[in-house]
């Protein structure tokens, strides 16, 4: 199974916070999502999540739904105190500047999916 | 105390996606109809039909509260209203500052500015549908440095609703009161700290002007006399 260290690598993702967490983060699979509430009812624990929303409650949706990471797509700029709460919650953010559709497509290509048991 | 029914929530033609006999003129009378004793225009990241819709109001005895409704950068809808002109179109300024794109008629919708004749002065070509490049926290810190109501829209709508884009209100956010499209649903929305609940009918249609809405109990028809409402200050109170 692929560490967040091995997605970061092999998709060249900037880290915003988190890079010492990246080796030991097991990637179970992905979701991606932009609306929260979706994320909220659906992301599983251990997963990589891609969204392009960048406010402070992708650190707590993620942090309470135990997913091991967050890709923000686009090149966007994670706010200060979103990092900030990342930090206090582990809870590591890579940066692509790609879209949502091309990370997947590229997470897929590695194997990680959002089917279970893969 | 007077009362006052207010539907704080309609747009105008100016709205893409509104009717284009959302006039000033039409809305006004819509309103006189329905009872309604204050009406808030809030288009889409734009005011630029207030002063109409004003000048016709002020001869029918309704207040108008300026304002628009904001999209912020998490596609999230909040309604901006302002108790002077200065405040909502210094505000516009910034939000235009931040929109980005231009609109597409055939696809979007007419973005029609009229005065209180209903002349047509002239047609929008920002993307008022868009989405702005303000965070949340920044629009709410710009509406209260120009003394303005931040209230978060329909929020018991996934789509563009606070808690749809962001799964929960998000703690220490400033609101000043959160917008229900179906009253009954208040009991759903779960906040950390009970803000006040308004209710408006979000009119895109004639027919909707003054479907939902709030009775405030205040001395004055102003922004100002609503805020003491939303805090229950000195014996006036609402109801949704």
């Amino acid at each position: 199974m692929k560490t967040l260290q091995d997605i970061a690598d092999a998709l060249k993702l900037a880290v915003s916070t988190g890079g010492d967490l990246l080796s030991c983060r097991t990637v179970t699979g992905g979701y991606a999502g932009d609306m929260l509430s979706d994320v909220l009812a659906h992301a599983r624990k251990g997963q990589v999540w891609v969204t392009l929303q960048t406010h402070t409650n992708i650190v707590a949706v993620a942090s309470g739904k135990e997913l091991c990471g967050i890709i923000v797509v686009n090149g966007r700029t994670p706010e200060a105190a979103t990092l900030q709460k990342a930090e206090q919650e582990h809870i590591p953010i890579l940066v692509s500047p790609l879209s949502s559709y091309d990370v997947v497509a590229r997470l897929c290509e590695l194997g990680v999916t959002n089917r279970e048991g893969v | 105390m007077k009362e006052f029914r207010a539907d704080l929530h309609i747009h105008s033609c100016l709205s893409p996606c509104a009717g284009l006999d959302m006039s000033p003129r039409n809305i006004v009378s819509e309103a006189k109809r329905k009872g309604l004793q204050m009406i808030g225009i809030c288009d889409h990241n734009s005011a630029e039909n207030v002063p109409a819709v004003e000048k016709n109001a002020a001869r029918e005895g309704i207040t108008v509260i300026g304002g628009m409704e904001v999209t912020t950068r998490e596609e999230v809808h909040i309604l901006a209203l302002f108790g002077t002109h200065e405040s909502l179109f210094s505000l516009q300024e910034i939000v235009y500052e931040n929109l980005h794109g231009t609109n597409d008629e055939k696809l979007y919708g007419e973005q029609v500015v009229v005065d209180e004749e209903e002349n047509v002065l002239g047609f929008s070509d920002k993307l008022l549908i868009g989405a702005t490049e303000i965070t949340i926290e920044q629009l709410v810190a710009l509406i209260h440095e120009r003394d303005g109501l931040a209230i978060a829209a329909h929020v018991d709508r996934e789509g563009f609703g606070i808690v749809g884009q962001l799964g929960f209100i998000p703690e220490g956010l400033l609101l000043d009161a959160l917008e229900l499209a179906d009253p009954s649903k208040r009991d759903s929305i779960r906040q950390a700290k009970p803000l006040p609940f308004i209710s408006s009918s979000d009119a895109h249609k004639l027919e909707d002007v003054g479907r939902r809405s709030t009775k405030f109990w205040m001395e004055t028809a102003d922004t100002v006399e609503i805020r003491r409402c939303l805090s229950g200050m000195e014996g006036r109170r609402m109801r949704i």
